[in-house]
């Protein structure tokens, strides 16, 4: 449990620009925490509220989750492979798979251990409360706070973002070219091709950007390591 | 539609996609292309939600510019997420006060 504490610090402050963000597309506040408790993913939840309040067809949000969310399953894949295969049966297979997120896979791939149970439970349930108690206190702010004030925190998710991308940059023209890409594809569906939601905009800027980007500058073994450390 | 049902669709998604792998498979990825992809995606992803998004954010052009511009520097020098978040925050809140 302890190794989540730092998880739960971040998520609190994340999940409260979510709820924030929630609360602003006609969301209510218990729509908005049920949404935090289920999904338990930043980029995902934020496009799934975008699909949410533009009112897009389930197909659409399934869609835009399964793109968003791929890379957990890389994830999985890699921690399914550091498994105690004693201690973690099914059920708890299937348990444990609700939490993975950049962050848990980034301290659970650091252990040198075999992953117990106990260890990866504790972890996610602590950083699950951080979570949705982010999620609930940002709802709940945006729903009293002066307007000055909750237009400002419109941002917060954004920034963050922003603080995830922009470091790479700076080592690998790689991650610039695959960023200025998808940010210039999606540039040019919002003011140029009218008539494609938002949602599937997201896909198809990141599906092309990223297979440019992998054509153009394929990875090591290494690259692979060093990105989900800094996750 | 009913937002129940969205919350449904998303969490059911995205729970399988977490599941699936984690219980079931027992292989690696050996294409190269693909774990490249699937190393961009999350990059992609995240700079095509922002951009141009992000201006919107705030209802005020001027302010979400402002907040934008403070973000991306202080991202340069690689300070920590929840800082670069509230500055990006407090710098639109100021420049609201002023626009």
């Amino acid at each position: 449990m302890a190794h989540g504490i730092p998880i739960m610090l971040g998520y609190l402050s994340v999940s409260f620009g979510i709820g924030i963000m929630a609360v602003r597309a006609g969301i209510t506040p218990f729509q908005a925490t049920m949404i935090s408790l289920t999904n338990l993913t930043s980029a995902g939840q934020a496009a799934g509220i975008g699909v949410i309040a533009s009112a897009g067809t389930l197909f659409e949000m399934a869609l835009v989750q399964f793109t968003i969310n791929l890379r957990y399953a890389l994830m999985s894949l890699s921690l399914s492979q550091k498994l105690d295969k004693k201690k973690f049966t099914l059920p708890k297979r299937l348990a444990a798979s609700y939490g993975i997120t950049d962050e848990i896979f980034a301290v659970c791939s650091a252990q040198k251990e075999a992953l117990t149970p106990a260890y990866m439970c504790g972890m996610i349930f602590i950083a699950t409360a951080g979570w949705v108690a982010g999620t609930i206190l940002g709802a709940e702010a945006g729903s009293i706070m002066p307007k000055s004030v909750t237009d400002a925190m419109g941002i917060v998710l954004y920034g963050m973002f922003i603080a995830i991308f922009i470091p790479p940059v700076r080592k690998q023209k790689s991650v610039l070219f695959t960023i200025t890409a998808a940010a210039a594809l999606s540039v040019l569906f919002k003011y140029a091709v009218k008539g494609v939601s938002a949602g599937f905009a997201i896909i198809i800027c990141a599906v092309i950007a990223s297979a440019a980007a992998a054509l153009l500058f394929p990875v090591d073994e290494e690259e692979t390591d060093e990105k989900e450390a800094a996750e | 539609m009913s937002i129940a049902i969205y919350i449904a669709v998303m969490a059911g998604v995205t729970y399988l996609i977490r599941m699936l792998p984690f219980t079931f498979f027992h292989r690696e990825i050996k294409s190269r292309y693909l774990r490249s992809f699937l190393y961009y995606i999350p990059y992609a992803v995240l700079a095509a939600m922002t951009i141009p998004a992000i201006f919107y954010s705030t209802g005020s052009f001027v302010t979400a510019a402002a907040g934008t511009a403070v973000a991306l520097v202080m991202a340069w020098f690689d300070l920590p997420l929840i800082a670069v978040a509230l500055a990006a925050a407090g710098t639109a809140f100021v420049t609201g006060i002023f626009f």
